[in-house]
């Protein structure tokens, strides 16, 4: 790795006053995405802005707006959550196939959403649910979050603290893994509320976004078969050493019936 | 017998493995040590008009920075081939010189141009950023078929059609009117792809320097410390190989990629001396996929000539072998090999098979895992499987019809290998009694109710092992406890527990108190390393002409000390005994009488020892039928494995949880090349496109279900040990196997090729192109 | 003609541009809160390593692993990857498995960390260990460390795990050797033999 100064921070209030006083600074939560990156160096921050021992920032609760999930939570605590597996099952599972134990028992949500690489899985829950996303500074609705592939609302220096989720009636995930990175080269994450359902893809290369035919043909018929015939375009998506965009494109529709059959 | 041949005995080494204690070349470290960083092609062709490294000498912590330039100035030498075709009475190739540090030319992108010695590893890559190279961009080729091409680039100006050689094998001078005069013939065209060994111990070394006696000391990770001994006298550094010692401790895995010379290695033994201190490199995993030596790369056009009842009329073949920019240390070996064992297990009248190797801006390929013998198993499967179908013959059938049958042993293959032992058909048979061939249709329905396609394929292999002689020495210390120093270089595969094993049977010297010395060139005086699964075979026979030698030794010493003559003593279970009486002494006391410094007469010598040797004009040819079961989702592609069965003739076994095991690591290793590796070069940009785990994808735990193992012994005549070699036979069958399974379940849906590998993608492509 | 500044390998212009100073203008930053001070570029950091308290100067970018090979002599744990894949560096950290590779020596600050060297009761092998030699579950060793801190992880969370359980929990511990056949006997036979005893 190139130099850098390590800093703790003890506070969010903290982390934003050392953020501003450094000339390239990154926040480090839980390291799995920006310690590799670093190592290959293909990043040279001045600072790094050790934020994972904010105990502000953990925590999953329930409250009268759904399931508050702090984003310090790891991985491996939202999949283990009583809480999130009994009124978001579906979530629960997501967070379960990220990457693998170890890298469970590390990464953050907080870290993930704030990254936004288009081939994670949080994202697409993310969306899916129609999350609210809480900074330091304000919330974020889920659908004016994601700006595409690393790109997100954030301004420079803020915070992620929590997500919302709303409970969902139904909810799942489908996902096809990448066989070498095992990232998902298509994630699909379906939610059904009742102002309708939702239909939230990762993987394809763009960075998340929503299927608004699925959605709509979902309103009338929430089920597999519903999504069976919809095949989504494949013109913008990634053709890479794993996959071509037509691949990818046809994988949707296949990954979508998977998480409408859990 | 607890310990003795034959027995699961566990393994002695386990426990430093275990509490990690175990000693790889990155755990030593050197008083003094310095960090080296290599400098990589950017480009796959290009001339180097300049290397500017002023600069980077001059950053913190650089003790020094070295090109080309430097290092032939110093006289120093290039890697040659450790063989070429014309070395054994072939036709003349083109011999490469890759020098270790490019001089004016770069022919791919792992190709070193500098090097960066700093004081620590992070300092190097600091000051690797500083080095400006001026580079003349050449066009380039990664591909054989398109190198072969008119108007292709021109790897090495010397080499037309950028071919070293050719060789041509068999006896098929008629071939061309048996396929036309044939009733059926099958055509294919097979690409076995590249792959990358994929060590989990990335390759490394120390160079050191001892200016007081000025002799050199490399400390590497290897499958053989003589060979690189050799090299770095006889090509690089060019003094007496007295003045080199080669060292290994613990070696995390090999697989071939880690036989021969690399060019760090010469460098860090090079540039010891010229720092004066010792010089440490560490691969990187993404400087091991760019800069290992890679294994396969082979494209063929085949045929297969039959007659009407599905018998084997003739085989033909000609293939274009990436061999790579240069042919670095054994690179012919697979080119040979592939041609030598062309018709595998079946009877073939006319065999003609030709094989060039072909140079193109990619690295150099090199022996792994199966060395050119997984590429012939897998067009002969390959062929069988597509013949009987268009033939409408089953399967196994069309094998059985054209075995080698059993009293037809020893048999001599139209392409000159001998093969000694095997009952093709029991084995056969007793595999698919193990796999349950016969309960196929229940789980092939079982599958269908889980939304899966299920296929199935049985496969017949042969594969040759051993080569070259080997040397073992038997000492034992003052207390009379052995110790063998072995010329092979276990890696993985247990020596320590398998030669004690035998060890311990022939002399009945307890187990636990041998030890096992291997690995150092000052430490064992001649040996020829660990591969071609030649271990046991050449290694365990050698060890069993030592141990005959210290049985003889050891009755002229008993009779000495029982005052009786040597005739008169019989060795049995570890005791020397004087016919029909009850004296007798242990051999561990032999041992420790005969190193008193009083009492021997000196032509009884000093010490009980012994040293034996063993060669073998021809291989071993283990050989087996594997069975695999795979289930295919139809709408995404992905193929899972859920039943492999195994049963091998590796001739007798030493040691079942051994040879087990080795088989295992080779079929993963197989179903890996089937359905997720895949090494692969931009051919717009001749950039390496799989350069890190994220886009090499090696198979993981889940790809897998269990592998049934059993063995079907036939002894093996080339060696007294009646042994044949087990290390890649897995390896060699299993892609084939896999590949026609895959296939089987597909036919349904009407695809009946695939290339390798058969990723998910690929899979539904081509579901999809049969249904447009 | 091309002139290039060198990038390790890659793409020409591939790489991000980057600077050719040799040392950034960073300012030193003041003495920080909690155990962490940084003076100068070096920060000192106290955790317990294999149930020894230990104290020792680092930079920033020192990885745990390396802190544990090189400063502290701990080579049982491995590095084999770059991308955070492989697991051969998987330690305990806090009672969790962890890759070392991906974690800084600041992070783990406060930790307790237990690796590969701290199973063993001397010359008595946790159970774990004891399984994965009775069953043949390592060849060349080097991913072997990282296999066993990373089965007990499982069995910690899981102790009666189904064969895919045990291999869908091993996508992060990559072996090339043995095929995975007989890492998955030992980790079942291992999961019953700690059945009982204290975890680690």
């Amino acid at each position: 790795m190139y130099k850098f100064h390590y800093q703790r921070a003890s506070s969010v209030d903290e982390a934003r006053e050392k953020y501003s006083a450094s000339d390239e600074p990154r926040y480090l939560a839980g390291g799995m995405t920006l310690l590799p990156a670093l190592n290959l160096r293909l990043d040279r921050p001045s600072t790094l802005l050790d934020i994972g021992h904010l105990s502000e920032l953990k925590g999953i609760e329930e409250n009268d707006r759904g399931i508050k999930v702090g984003a310090l939570s790891r991985h491996r605590d939202v999949s283990r959550s009583d809480l999130i597996q009994e009124k978001i099952p579906a979530l629960a599972r997501l967070a379960g196939s990220i990457g693998d134990p170890m890298v469970r028992n590390r990464g953050t949500i907080g870290g993930s959403l704030a990254n936004n690489d288009p081939a994670a899985d949080y994202p697409a829950a993310v969306l899916g649910l129609k999350a609210t996303i809480h900074t330091d500074k304000r919330e974020i609705d889920a659908d004016d979050y994601f700006e595409g592939a690393f790109e997100t609302a954030l301004e420079q220096g803020e915070i992620i603290t929590g997500v919302t989720f709303p409970v969902p009636e139904d909810a799942g995930y489908g996902r096809l893994a990448n066989p070498a990175s095992r990232f998902p080269l298509i994630g699909v994450f379906v939610a059904k509320f009742s102002d309708g359902p939702r239909v939230a893809v990762t993987g394809a290369g763009p960075g998340v976004f929503r299927v608004s035919e699925m959605e709509e043909a979902l309103s009338q018929n929430w089920s597999a078969e519903t999504v069976k015939d919809i095949s989504v375009s494949g013109q913008d998506f990634s053709t890479d050493l794993h996959a071509s965009a037509e691949y990818r494109a046809h994988m949707i529709t296949v990954m979508a019936e998977r998480a409408l059959s859990q | 017998m607890r310990f003795g041949i034959g027995q699961p005995v566990r393994r002695k080494e386990d426990p430093r493995f275990l509490t990690g204690r175990g000693r790889y070349v990155d755990d030593i470290n050197l008083s003094g040590q310095t960090r080296a960083v290599f400098l990589y092609s950017q480009y796959a062709h290009a001339i180097i008009k300049s290397i500017d490294t002023s600069e980077a000498e001059r950053a913190p912590g650089v003790v020094a920075v070295f090109t080309g330039q430097h290092y032939k100035a110093d006289g120093m030498g290039p890697i040659e081939p450790e063989m070429m075709p014309e070395d054994m009475g072939g036709p003349k190739g083109f011999r490469t010189a890759n020098m270790p540090l490019a001089v004016d030319r770069v022919r791919y992108v792992g190709q070193r141009i500098a090097v960066v010695i700093a004081e620590t590893e992070a300092l190097a890559r600091d000051a690797l950023d500083l080095i400006e190279v001026d580079y003349e961009e050449l066009p380039h080729v990664t591909s054989a078929v398109e190198a072969v091409k008119e108007g292709a680039p021109l790897i090495h100006e010397e080499a037309p059609q950028n071919k070293s050689f050719t060789l041509k094998m068999g006896n098929g001078d008629s071939i061309d009117d048996v396929i036309n005069s044939a009733h059926h013939v099958t055509r294919m065209t097979i690409h076995n792809n590249r792959l990358t060994a994929l060590t989990m111990e990335p390759r490394g070394c120390i160079g050191e320097y001892n200016d007081g006696t000025g002799r050199y000391t490399l400390y590497t990770s290897t499958q053989n410390v003589h060979g690189m001994k050799h090299v770095l006298s006889h090509q690089i550094l060019k003094i007496p190989e007295r003045n080199i010692r080669v060292v290994a401790h613990d070696v995390g895995g090999g697989f071939g990629m880690k036989g021969e010379l690399y060019p760090e290695e010469a460098i860090a033994t090079w540039a010891a001396a010229k720092v004066g201190r010792p010089v440490k490199w560490i691969s990187t995993r993404a400087e091991a996929f760019l800069s290992d030596d890679q294994g396969r790369d082979l494209t063929v056009e085949a045929a297969l000539a039959l007659d009407q009842d599905g018998r084997i009329l003739g085989l033909k073949w000609d293939g274009l072998h990436n061999v790579g920019a240069y042919i670095n240390g054994a690179g012919c070996v697979p080119i040979l090999f592939s041609l030598k064992l062309a018709p595998t297990v079946y009877d073939i009248p006319v065999v003609a098979v030709t094989n060039a190797a072909v140079f193109t801006n990619t690295a150099p390929t090199i022996p792994y895992r199966g060395a050119g013998r997984p590429e012939a198993v897998y067009i002969m499967e390959r062929l069988m499987d597509t013949a009987a179908r268009e033939m409408n013959i089953d399967r196994v059938e069309l094998r059985l019809r054209n075995f080698i049958r059993s009293d037809q042993m020893p048999y001599e293959t139209k392409t000159g290998w001998v093969y000694d032992t095997g009952n093709y058909a029991e084995t056969l048979n007793k595999c698919k009694v193990l796999a349950d061939w016969d309960g196929y249709d229940a789980r092939k329905k079982a599958s269908e109710s889980r939304g899966f396609q299920r296929g199935r394929a049985l496969i017949y292999y042969v594969d040759n092992t051993g080569i070259f002689n080997e040397r073992m020495e038997m000492r034992f210390d003052t207390d009379g406890n052995l110790t063998i120093l072995s010329g092979v270089l276990n890696h993985g595969q247990g020596h320590e527990t398998s030669f004690a094993q035998m060890a311990s049977e022939w002399l009945g010297v307890p187990f636990e108190n041998i030890r096992l010395a291997q690995a150092d060139t000052d430490e064992v005086s001649l040996g020829r390393g660990t591969y071609a699964s030649r271990s046991t075979m050449v290694g365990g026979s050698a060890l069993r002409a030592a141990a005959d030698q210290v049985i003889e030794r050891g009755k002229s010493l008993a009779a000495h000390f029982m005052e009786t003559d040597a005739d008169k003593i019989e060795f049995e279970e570890g005791n020397f005994k004087v016919k029909d009486t009850n004296k007798g002494m242990s051999i561990t006391e032999v041992a420790q009488k005969s190193s008193l410094k009083m009492g021997v007469p000196g032509h009884l010598g000093a010490g009980l020892e012994g040293t034996g040797a063993f060669w073998s004009p021809m291989p071993s040819f283990p050989n087996g039928c594997h069975i695999c079961e795979v289930e295919v989702n139809l709408s995404t592609g992905e193929v899972a494995i859920d039943k492999y069965t195994v049963v091998d003739d590796i001739g007798n076994v030493i040691n079942p949880l051994l040879a087990t095991a080795q088989i295992h690591g080779g079929v993963v290793q197989g179903v890996g090349q089937a359905l997720f590796e895949n090494i692969a070069y931009d051919d717009n940009s001749g950039q390496l496109v799989s350069g890190t785990l994220m886009d090499y994808a090696v198979p993981r735990a889940d790809c897998f279900s269990d592998i049934n193992v059993d063995f079907n012994p036939n002894a093996s005549t080339t060696n007294p040990l009646g042994v044949k070699g087990v290390g890649e036979g897995g390896a060699v069958a299993a892609t084939p196997c896999t590949m026609n399974a895959l296939l089987d379940a597909l036919s349904s849906v009407g695809v009946d090729d695939l290339p390798l590998p058969a990723t998910a993608t690929r899979v539904w492509e081509a579901i999809q192109r049969v249904s447009a | 003609m091309v002139k290039l500044f060198k990038s390790l390998f890659g793409a020409p212009g591939a790489d991000e541009s980057k600077s050719t100073q040799k040392s950034d203008p960073v300012a030193s930053s003041p003495v920080e809160a909690g155990q962490i001070s940084d003076h100068s570029d070096l920060i000192t950091v106290a955790m317990t390593v294999n149930g020894e308290k230990i104290s020792r100067q680092v930079e920033g970018r020192r990885r745990l692993v390396e802190f544990l090979r090189e400063d502290l002599r701990l080579t049982g744990t491995h590095v084999s990857c770059d991308t955070a894949q492989c697991g051969a560096c998987t330690i305990h950290l806090d009672g969790l498995p962890v890759k070392s590779c991906a974690v800084l020596a600041c992070q783990a600050d406060g930790s307790d960390i237990v690796t590969i060297e701290g199973l063993a009761d001397g010359d008595k092998l946790h159970p774990m260990q004891e399984a994965f030699r009775e069953y043949h579950g390592l060849q060349c060793g080097f991913c072997t460390p990282g296999m066993v801190m990373s089965a007990i992880g499982l069995i910690n969370d899981n102790p009666s795990p189904t064969e895919e359980e045990i291999r869908d929990h091993l996508e992060g511990n990559i072996c090339r050797c043995t095929g995975y056949h007989n890492i998955i006997k030992s980790i079942a036979a291992g999961g019953q033999a700690m059945k009982g005893q204290n975890n680690v």
